[in-house]
């Protein structure tokens, strides 16, 4: 009995001691960040309160322009509207394709298939849509239209279909790995008592996978933000009106050096995306629990 | 009964399984396009593009197999354009600096994430999520004055530093330390391991799935990152590869195509030799969400 004692009692201080040695091996780490990212961030915080040309105070100034700017406005529109859209279409393809692989094992070999579309440079894509979208284009001269996909408002869905086809390979083992989480007994049990394949996936599978739904969202509400590569090497700096988005706005503030209205939008940016964050954690949380 | 539910699988068998392996080869049709597009010369190149150079009306042409197939692309590439070479050893040099420091800094900060309990842990861990999701262009101005201030502007560094410290990387593997089962990481301290050798030989070894998944994620990343070497090196001769590409002009379509073929064909080895590493890191990763 002595024994047990203190055998508890030494697990008991071990782990009040432990908690400052996950300090140190995130260190490093910390320093790097915090000199990159988080410190010159906070300077970006002040500069939004002064103006870039006479370096003056004028408070809240910065915020009302930027709230007013009609670009501002356009491109987070724009951008907001890219985001629901793209999202759910991106994790039901995705959903639907792992689930052919995931009732048919033999279609899991064509999943490189589905991978590679990741490892392409944006330049490569870039070159290839342009012959296969513009005016005189490989779409068009299967189906004998003059649509201009690239340079009118279609840009948005040509970018849609870019997001879809990059991320789908990768969205869709996500997927695959949480379903194969679910133990079968739940699916076997669910068939023995007579559910059909349909009620089989309302009530088993899509609950077990709310778990693997976090992670999948962050990740594609990451790389939405990434479609500005291939809409900038298509349209440049000034696309049209249907695609031009906050990254764009504020890659123009950057060339022309309007630093006070970048802090702004850029504090903004960062306020909206981080309640975005802690909204989608908090859910996940109580999911958890 | 029995027999209706086998029929039905094998007609939906018919449906699914063209469906999904069409569907795959349609979405690597961009790299085959590559490949017979980098063995056409340019003359064939000319003919079949008028439409497009001229901007009249009509369509481009298209044959799969070239009717004078040509390696004069690659040999213009390989040996007579010096620039290509260079770049393509920049980016190298660039990506190999990034995975290393990544694998130095990201993996101990992970594994502080999972092995320890202290206080503020869920909050950095937030905070961490959300630095990961803000867009280069929220945090584009503050990076450059910090990279100015220690005058790393237009060096490599100002690319390489900023990707170390990133914390993506620290996302990805946290999720596979997780998956560690708690009761090893016991029986290790109870062995008398230290925290060091808990973490090199227990936790190491056992998350290498995700780590690998990791990297390889974050070499596609960077191998083809184009916002930070383009906002931050104005010197060309420092350019990485990935901002050759966009150089290029489309009249010289087949040259182009050689050397995208050339950029993609190093990541897809990379893809190649660790697809197994990271099929088995991406189920690791999902699995805890």
């Amino acid at each position: 009995m002595k024994l047990k004692a203190d055998y508890s009692c030494t697990l008991r201080n071990r782990k009040k001691g432990r908690g400052w040695a996950g300090i140190l091996f995130l260190l490093p780490g910390l320093v790097g960040v915090s000199a990159f990212v988080l410190i010159p961030f906070g300077d970006v915080i002040r500069r939004s309160f002064y103006t870039a040309l006479s370096g003056q105070f004028c408070g809240l100034q910065n915020y009302t322009r930027v709230l007013k700017n009609q670009a501002f406005l356009l491109a987070a529109k724009n951008t907001f509207l890219f985001i629901i859209v793209c999202l759910p279409i991106l994790l039901g393809a995705s959903l639907l394709i792992a689930l052919a692989m995931y009732s048919f094992t033999y279609l899991e070999r064509y999943k490189a298939l589905y991978l590679l579309p990741m490892a392409m440079p944006a330049a490569t894509i870039v070159l290839v849509w342009k012959l296969l979208f513009a005016k005189q284009g490989f779409l068009n001269g299967s189906i004998g239209t003059e649509i201009d996909f690239l340079h009118t408002e279609a840009a948005f869905f040509v970018l849609l279909g870019t997001y879809v086809w990059k991320n789908i390979g990768y969205t869709m083992v996500l997927w695959l790995a949480s379903l194969k989480a679910i133990p079968t007994e739940l699916t076997e049990a669910a068939k023995v008592d007579g559910a059909g394949c349909l009620k089989c996936f309302f009530y088993i599978i899509l609950p077990c996978l709310k778990g693997g739904l976090y992670t999948i969202t962050v990740f594609s509400f990451l790389n939405a933000f990434k479609v500005f590569r291939e809409a900038y090497l298509v349209n440049g700096a000034y696309p049209p009106e249907e695609i031009y988005m906050l990254q764009h706005l504020f890659n123009n503030w950057y060339i022309n050096l309007d630093f006070d209205k970048m802090a702004a939008g850029a504090v903004l940016a960062a306020v909206v995306l981080g309640s975005v964050a802690i909204c989608l954690k908090r859910l996940w949380d109580k999911e958890e629990n | 009964m029995r027999q209706q539910k086998g029929k039905r699988k094998y007609l939906l068998r018919l449906l699914v399984y063209p469906i999904i392996v069409l569907l795959g080869v349609c979405f690597i049709l961009p790299i085959i396009f590559l490949l017979s597009g980098s063995i056409t010369d340019n003359i064939e190149w000319q003919e079949r593009m008028t439409a497009l150079l001229m901007d009249t009306k009509g369509y481009i042409e298209w044959r799969w197999i070239p009717d004078y197939p040509t390696g004069e692309h690659f040999k213009r590439l390989l040996f007579y354009t010096p620039a290509f070479m260079k770049l393509f050893w920049n980016s190298i040099k660039i990506v190999g600096l990034i995975l290393v420091g990544q694998l130095l800094v990201g993996v101990p900060g992970a594994w502080g994430f999972t092995a320890f309990r202290f206080r503020g842990r869920q909050m950095l861990f937030t905070l961490y999520i959300i630095l990961m999701l803000l867009p280069f262009q929220v945090t584009m101005l503050s990076k450059y004055l910090v990279l100015k201030e220690f005058t790393l502007i237009n060096t490599h560094a100002a690319v390489i530093l900023p990707a170390v410290f990133s914390t993506f990387p620290v996302f990805l593997m946290y999720r596979s330390f997780t998956a560690i089962p708690k009761e090893l990481l016991e029986a290790a301290r109870i062995d008398g391991a230290g925290e060091i050798k808990t973490f090199l030989f227990v936790g190491l070894p056992l998350a290498q799935g995700g780590i690998m998944a990791a990297m390889v994620v974050s070499f596609l990343e960077a191998w083809n990152m184009i916002e930070e070497p383009l906002a931050f090196l104005q010197d060309k001769a420092l350019w990485p590869l990935s901002l050759y590409l966009p150089e290029i002009d489309i009249a010289q379509a087949g040259f182009s195509c050689a050397a995208s073929l050339i950029t993609l064909i190093v990541s897809l080895f990379v893809f190649a030799i660790f697809r197994d590493s990271l099929e088995q890191g991406i189920l690791a990763s999902a699995l805890k969400g």
